[in-house]
Parts: structure tokens; sequence; C-alpha cells
């Protein structure tokens, strides 16, 4: 299983505290193309953060956007058709091989036993 | 972004929502979007409710969970029951003196488990008056199982139990009105929405989670693979629905009707169905179906008018 390596035979039966979060899930395997974020023309009006049907836009204290997570990004591309000053641009993953994929918070898979959340 | 009735999308960015990354919905989708847009509406700790659909199966992978908030998976016909019951043993729990004040209890379903299969729990559920907010996704058929009809698809649309061939065009009936049906109920909020506006979608959850009793919220969602969009369209479909009037977007507080949103210009209902794969048998050269496609126009004016009525 990607991301977090735990299978359904490593949880104990009588699952009731037991779980991980999905958040140790890389959804970003998922992608072809990335939205690609140009800081300086980004006005962090936040239209993309609030469409992202993934909660992939990053952004930092007041509300500013810092960038993309592509850990969580499965690269649908809404984010770069309704962003107003067109700060976002869609590039095939091709362009980007050989760079490391995660980019995730660092949660890591969680441990049988750990709550979610 | 602005700040309408109350939503400001700065502050919002600060919300801890309790619908996490890492489901597995299909890229693009407008489920999760309107459910987190949903959350972010909700201050308050939550219960959610959800009934059997793609958004519960897709944030319910074993092991994995994509919910940090208590979550109750329920079967299709069943969320308005289950969260009756959670709702109503929480009272008692309060007033026992056994838990904190200020919990709130969402239950959301597809259409297919709001319109169709849940319809019976979800009526009863509004009629006894429960303290809770229930959130359709609405994409208009069974999308988890492979887009069959649902009462929710609209007429004309291809689907695979009512598909567009050379016998029939797309689905005979029209899709049935769910949210005039909950605003029947006498209940004390009801709207409808879709992902044209986040800030009406929040302020209308808002509303309907900070209104004591029952509260339904019917929200309108492209499936990009079943309604044949590019994904990245999902925002232009939604306010191309808002915009024809296909889908009104309005509340019903207290019996008190308001259209939150009036779109300017006639954009026709033609340039909405043109948009989308499903209604591609619409628009098929040499054999288009005029006829349909002024149907629907004329559907829309008149359900539209209708509600300018109220």
């Amino acid at each position: 299983m990607s991301g977090g390596g735990l299978c359904w035979q490593d949880v104990l039966p009588g699952t009731v505290t037991l779980g991980a979060s999905s958040q140790s899930v890389e959804t970003g395997l998922w992608r072809s193309v990335r939205p690609v974020l140009d800081a300086g023309k980004c006005v962090s009006c936040l239209r993309c953060w609030a469409q992202c049907p993934d909660a992939s836009i990053l952004t930092g204290d007041g509300g500013s956007v810092l960038g993309i997570n592509m850990f969580f990004c499965k690269g649908c591309g809404i984010c770069a058709q309704i962003c107003p000053v067109g700060a976002i641009s869609i590039r095939p993953e091709s362009d980007f091989q050989g760079e490391a994929v995660s980019s995730g918070r660092g949660v890591g898979p969680l441990k049988v036993g750990e709550l979610v959340g | 972004m602005r700040s309408v009735a109350g939503v400001n999308m700065k502050n919002l960015t600060s919300h801890r929502n309790p619908l996490v990354e890492g489901h597995r919905m299909c890229p693009g989708c407008g489920a999760p979007t309107a459910l987190r847009q949903a959350f972010m509406g909700i201050e308050n700790p939550v219960v959610v409710v959800g009934a059997t659909g793609c958004m519960e199966v897709s944030t319910t992978v074993y092991p994995y969970s994509s919910w940090r908030a208590p979550f109750l998976h329920v079967a299709f016909e069943n969320a308005g029951a289950a969260v009756s019951g959670v709702e109503a043993a929480y009272r008692v729990m309060r007033r026992r003196g056994e838990f904190r004040e200020g919990i709130k209890f969402v239950a959301f379903g597809g259409d297919g488990g709001t319109y169709d299969i849940g319809l019976q729990s979800l009526s009863g559920a509004l009629e006894r008056g429960h303290d809770f907010t229930y959130i359709c996704y609405n994409n208009q058929g069974y999308m988890n199982t492979g887009a069959q009809r649902s009462s929710a698809t609209p007429r004309s649309a291809n689907a695979t139990t009512a598909p567009a061939g050379r016998v029939t065009p797309g689905k005979l009936q029209r899709a049935k009105n769910l949210t005039e049906i909950a605003a029947a109920h006498n209940i004390p909020y009801v709207a409808q929405t879709t992902l044209h506006d986040p800030a009406d979608l929040i302020g209308k959850v808002k509303r309907a989670v900070e209104t004591p009793g029952p509260a339904f919220v019917n929200i309108l969602v492209p499936c990009n693979l079943f309604w044949k969009i590019d994904p990245a369209d999902q925002v232009k479909i939604c306010r191309l629905a808002a915009d024809s009037r296909f889908w009104p977007i309005y509340e019903v507080a207290n019996g008190e009707y308001r259209v939150s949103y009036k779109p300017k210009g006639q954009t026709p209902v033609e340039e909405f169905l043109r948009a989308q794969g499903r209604y591609a048998h619409l628009f098929k050269k040499g054999s288009e179906r005029r006829d349909l496609i002024e149907q629907a126009q004329s559907e829309v004016d008149a359900d539209w008018e209708k509600l300018l009525a109220r």
C-alpha cells in the first residue's frame, strides 16, 4: 500500500480505536500533470484553496497562499482553471522526472493503536 | 476573496476541517470540495454520519480514515434515522450532564442515498424535528456503481440504465425536486446551492447548523467521470448550472423564500447541456434533438418563474 505501509492484516480485530489517518496516503502518486504556482503573480485570493478537492493548497498566517502540496495533489487542474490572475500553470509530470515526489507534511505511516487526527 | 454573509475566507484558512487529505475521491471530484466547504461553515465540534456512497467508501478505505471527527457509516437507507438516534442520545446525555454542549450533527449522502434509498428515514428525521443538518451532495446519479439513473438524474441525461441510443434519448423523466420536498416538511431551514461560489455554500451551511432543528442543504456537484467533463472545468460547470438557472441558488428560512443568486443576463440552458458529454447525443450532427433542448429550457424557465413567485 502506498505511503502508509499499513495493510488490513496489520490491524488487530475490533478496530474501534485502531486505524490510520489518510493523511499518510500519497494521493499525489496519481498525478500525470502538476500545477505550478508563480508566487510573484499570486494575490492570495484563496479561490484555489476553497475549491481544491484535496486540500492541497498550503496557506500561512493571515491566509496567504504558500504553495501546493504535491504529496496530495492529484493534478485535477481546477486551481489553474479558476485562478483569476493566471498564477498557476499546468505542466506534465514528465517535466519533473527524478524529482522527489514526497513533500507531505511529514505525517508518515501511523502506528497501530494511534488515534486518527 | 469577498466576505459574504459573515464568511471571511482568510480567517477560514486556520479552520480545522474534519475532512482531511488523502481520501480516494477522483481527481477534481466535486463531492469532497462541497463537504470541505460545508464544514468550513461549522465552528463547533461535529459528529458526522455518512450514508453509503462515493464519499463514504473513498474516505474510509480500511484501515485509513479521512475523518478527524466521530464518524458513523450507515447504510444507504438510514443516515436520517442514524443521525436522529445519535442526536437524541446526545440530548439525553446533555440533560444528565454527561456531555459538553455545543456539538453539531451532520449527516450526508449522495443523491442515491438521499433522493431515493434514504428518503423515508430522512423524511422521518425532518418531521420529528431533530437538531441536525443533512447535506446531499447531488451528482445526479449512482456514480459510485457506474452511472445508473437516480430520481435526481435530469431528463435527457445519458445514464447506463437510461441510455441514450436509437430507442431512447437518455432519461425520459424529470428529476424530482427534493429541495421542495424537504421544504414541504416545514422545517426551519432548507437551501440549495452548488460550487459556483464558496461563500454562498459556506454561508448556507453556517445558517443551517446555527438554526435549531432540522436543516437540509442540497448541493449540486459534478461527477467528472459520468457527466463526461474535464475535471478542471468543474467550477465552470457549476457556474453554468447557476447562471442558466438549471440549478437555482436559493434558501427557505422559516418558510420565507430567498433567491440568493439572481444571474445577470440570460445564459441558455443549452450552454450548460453542451458542456457535458452526458448530453452529447442531443447535439449529434444530423440527429440533433432541438425538441429536447427546448424542452429543457422551457422546464427551467417555468421552474424559475415558480420560484420567484414563492
